[in-house]
């Protein structure tokens, strides 16, 4: 075994340990200095990227990876923890590493002032490592133990601001609703448990006999991560918690909402794909039904806020919308076999829990540099600030057309695959889902005329553009939205389609790990 | 098992439980709703691992019968060990709030004290 393969194998826990490694270096790196602190946690976290494209790129063309702890091989009845990545974990990986990494040096002016940067940093590492545990395991109570790791982390994160008593609030009520969704979660695990004697995804798939106490199981799950994923009605901690965060905090909790996103689509599809390939209809009609009230209700909500964090916040809810509509879609159109249709609804939806990642991201981080310049997030005191934030004023206008979806951004590859996939199913969606996207423009050029356009005002005469390394920290996600609009293609067919093909292949999912168990 | 008396038990504490968490007004007794559903969780766990008249799953020196099952035990342990993490944070949080807002209670808190 030569150096790269060993890498290769092992890179499932080198994703998950190194992050978890330097988030607890990184403090004595700050006692020497703050720069070199900043350095190292950046350091890490390229580190952690390249792991997880060498990893990505090794899933992509080898088929699942996986990883057992402790041991060479699998015996039954299995109580090894083991990771499984396939091409879905890989995606949503990827879109981890990417907002951690920019949300790192995006912090390095941006939170430059504050104290207990140390914790701060160490924090988002411990976030970073909580989501891609979550997203490389196959152990259910693996799973459960990422989610409370990423859930601590992020609600620390959220009250980071201490001096703020709606910062401390946001906080507290994040970490009352991620602690009851995950004490379901592990009572759900519990009746798994205590039904097939095993902890394993693909073992409890592969022996599930949808028993009352399954749909229990569930109800639970599903009411959980939905809560976690901030999907309507389960939404009212999401607005609070993204807005009272500090910017680059909160780039990387819209990639933490997502990882439970994809525990969601873990359950739906692989824990419960058998029952799915048997009635598909009516889960899949119950995802459309919820996307398209997410989707309205997101941007309804977004009309009506002065305070532009908030207003991006509830934009985020709508956008959460599309992907629960693109893969409820995929779900009705796949009965009772998979078919192109279906998979392009599919694709659409992965696609755009990418771009969505992306757009919000690079939306928040611009009313980031805002905050930083001015101090100010409310609409109504703001005004004419394109005159001294040229470049900020530029990400904002490329954040506005991604986000409501206009060529030549990514927003609009994603977005068209759902119209005509959804137009297929139903007219009358396509028709809500598209007015919902251009009501998103008109809020966003509302924004765009109050916050940067207008008189100038004198209060904000002396304001200057942002440092050098927030505008970098922009500027990485910018030039993805551009490439990711301008060639789609290249990233649907490399990165979506795997994701897409691997989320529908229960069947192979399963059948990795019982060869690993010498049969079965 | 007398009945199915712990399932009962650990039925019971989740309500309770959610009962506080979801009606009190106060933050610390919203706080200890949620260890309560953590108590009942965690029984539940235990519960699957026992059977009657088992001893604890220690292999050196055992006096032979049957043992109950360790693996439960070991999740309630990392359970048990997570909700401290859990509680302390929110713990420290509930003391930020008092300070700024002076009150526990839920339909005080939350002005704009900028």
């Amino acid at each position: 075994m030569n150096a790269l393969e060993f890498f290769v194998v092992n890179s499932p826990i080198f994703a998950v340990a190194i992050p978890l490694l330097g988030a607890f270096l990184t403090p004595i790196f700050g006692m020497i200095n703050d720069k070199l602190r900043n350095v190292f946690a950046i350091f890490i976290m390229i580190i952690t990227t390249g792991i997880v494209f060498a990893l990505s790129y090794d899933v992509v063309t080898n088929g699942i990876r996986t990883y057992i702890f402790g041991a060479q091989d699998l015996s039954l009845p299995v109580v090894r923890i083991l990771f499984e990545v396939d091409a879905m974990s890989c995606f949503m990986a990827i879109i981890s590493v990417i907002l951690a990494v920019v949300a790192l040096i995006y912090s390095w002016a941006f939170m430059k002032e504050n104290t207990g940067l140390d914790k701060y940093y160490t924090l988002l590492l411990l976030m970073t490592t909580g989501m891609l545990g979550m997203e490389l395991t196959g152990d259910m109570f693996n799973f459960f133990v990422f989610l409370e790791i990423t859930s601590i982390s992020s609600a620390a994160l959220v009250a980071f601001w201490i001096n703020r008593g709606k910062s401390v609030e946001a906080g507290f009520k994040y970490i009352v609703i991620s602690t009851i969704g995950a004490l379901f979660v592990l009572f759900s695990i519990a009746l798994f448990y205590g039904q097939y004697n095993a902890l394993n995804m693909a073992i409890i798939a592969n022996s599930i006999q949808f028993t009352f106490l399954d749909k229990i199981a569930l109800v639970l799950l599903i009411g959980a991560l939905a809560m976690k994923a901030g999907i309507v009605p389960l939404h009212m901690w999401l607005p609070d918690a993204y807005s009272k965060a500090p910017s680059s905090v909160t780039l990387v909790l819209v990639a933490a909402t997502q990882a439970s996103l994809y525990g969601l689509l873990r359950l739906c599809f692989t824990i419960y794909g058998n029952m799915i390939t048997l009635s598909p209809v009516s889960i899949g009609w119950l995802l459309v039904l919820f996307g398209i009230v997410t989707i309205l209700l997101g941007v309804i909500m977004a009309i009506a806020q002065t305070d532009l964090k908030r207003l991006i916040a509830f934009a985020a809810v709508g956008e959460i919308g599309y992907m629960i509509l693109g893969i409820g879609t995929g779900l009705v159109t796949m009965s009772p076999s998979i078919s192109a249709a279906g998979l392009t609804a599919l694709k659409g939806g992965i696609f755009h829990i990418m771009n969505d990642a992306l757009d919000i991201g690079l939306m928040f981080l611009v009313a980031g540099a805002i905050f930083y310049a001015t101090r100010e997030t409310s609409l109504d005191r703001l005004g004419g600030l394109a005159r001294n934030m040229k470049y900020t004023t530029a990400f904002f206008i490329i954040g506005l057309l991604a986000v409501s979806g206009l060529p030549p951004m990514n927003g609009f590859a994603s977005k068209l695959l759902i119209y005509e996939s959804t137009y297929q199913l139903n007219p009358i969606l396509a028709i809500i889902a598209i007015l919902a996207s251009i009501l998103l423009l008109a809020i966003f050029v509302k924004v765009l005329h109050s916050a940067f356009l207008g008189p100038a005002l004198p209060r904000f005469n002396e304001v200057k553009e942002v440092p050098k390394s927030m505008l970098f920290a922009m500027a990485i996600i910018a030039g993805i939205i551009i490439v990711f609009g301008v060639f789609p293609d290249i990233i649907i067919t490399n990165i979506v389609e795997p994701a897409a093909n691997a989320l529908v292949n229960n069947a192979g999912y399963i059948s990795k790990i019982l060869s690993l168990t010498g049969g079965a | 098992m007398i009945f199915n008396f712990p399932f009962i038990a650990v039925a019971a504490l989740i309500i309770v439980g959610l009962y506080a968490v979801v009606f009190r007004k106060n933050l610390i007794k919203m706080i200890i709703g949620i260890t309560i559903i953590e108590s009942g969780v965690n029984l539940f766990l235990i519960t699957l691992g026992y059977r009657e008249g088992s001893i604890a799953p220690i292999y050196t020196s055992s006096p032979g019968g049957i043992m109950s099952l360790p693996v439960p035990q070991a999740l309630t342990l990392t359970s048990i060990v997570i909700g401290v993490a859990v509680l302390a944070l929110m713990l420290s949080l509930v003391i930020h709030i008092y300070r700024h807002y002076n009150t526990l209670d839920v339909r005080k808190i939350g002005g704009d004290e900028e």
